[in-house]
């Protein structure tokens, strides 16, 4: 099982879209850095295809430093030592950069 | 220095944070004031997420650019445009903006872009 990370908006690079479409069953996505963006409401459509044993996360810095509220509840808020936990985890990490 | 002024715009298309760019937007927008010469900043695409209000960018060890952003009417710098399509795409709504802004569609724009002498992208 592979933990994906990006930290890129869906617009500045194709890295979203990508691992998107590189995700399995059991795999995780966490959203860092400017990748938090992808959370906001407008960009929730394209997460509804993921299989439900997929577990999506972002790191809760990343989201308060941009003053992102009210974000896609799909996404479970996550902090450093939550990260290292994933990262852990999982026997594989991705980064989509 | 001469008498003449150009009209200047920044156009503001990245997210803040992820890289310098709307940092160093903000200190050419500063230069371009100490000068006096009329400025207008424009933000499209990510550009649009440097507006999103009360950043604690101390959670990630940087400086906060919302308040910035927020000072820059007692600068003069009060002419601040926005993609309304931007907005749209990423969910924002334009009350979610706590500053003074101007929405333009596609056409108001490229009207923008025409009005000016000089124009900065970052």
């Amino acid at each position: 099982m592979t933990l994906h990370l990006i930290n890129k908006t869906p617009s500045e690079s194709s890295a979203l879209s990508d691992s998107l479409s590189a995700v399995s069953e059991g795999d995780a996505l966490l959203l860092i850095e400017n990748g938090v963006y992808a959370a906001l409401p407008g960009y929730a459509a394209l997460f509804t295809r993921l299989p439900g044993s997929v577990q999506c996360y972002l790191l809760e810095n990343d989201a308060q430093a941009r003053g992102l509220k009210d974000l896609n509840q799909e996404f479970r808020q996550i902090d450093y030592d939550g990260f290292v936990e994933l990262s852990c985890r999982y026997s594989k990490v991705v980064s989509w950069f | 220095m001469s008498d003449s002024k150009k009209s200047f715009l920044i156009i503001n298309r990245k997210a803040p944070y992820g890289s310098s760019a709307a940092r160093d937007a903000l200190d050419v927008a500063l230069t371009i004031s100490v000068f006096e010469q009329p400025l207008s900043l424009l933000f499209l695409d990510d550009g649009v997420l440097q507006l999103l209000p009360e950043h604690n960018a101390a959670a990630i060890g940087q400086k906060n650019l919302s308040a910035n952003l927020a000072m820059l009417e007692m600068y003069d710098i009060d002419q601040l445009y926005v993609c309304s399509r931007a907005l749209e795409q990423r969910g924002i709504r334009p009350s979610d903006i706590k500053l003074n802004i101007t929405l333009l569609d596609q056409n108001g724009i490229a009207t923008l872009i025409k009005q000016q002498d000089q124009v900065l992208s970052f």
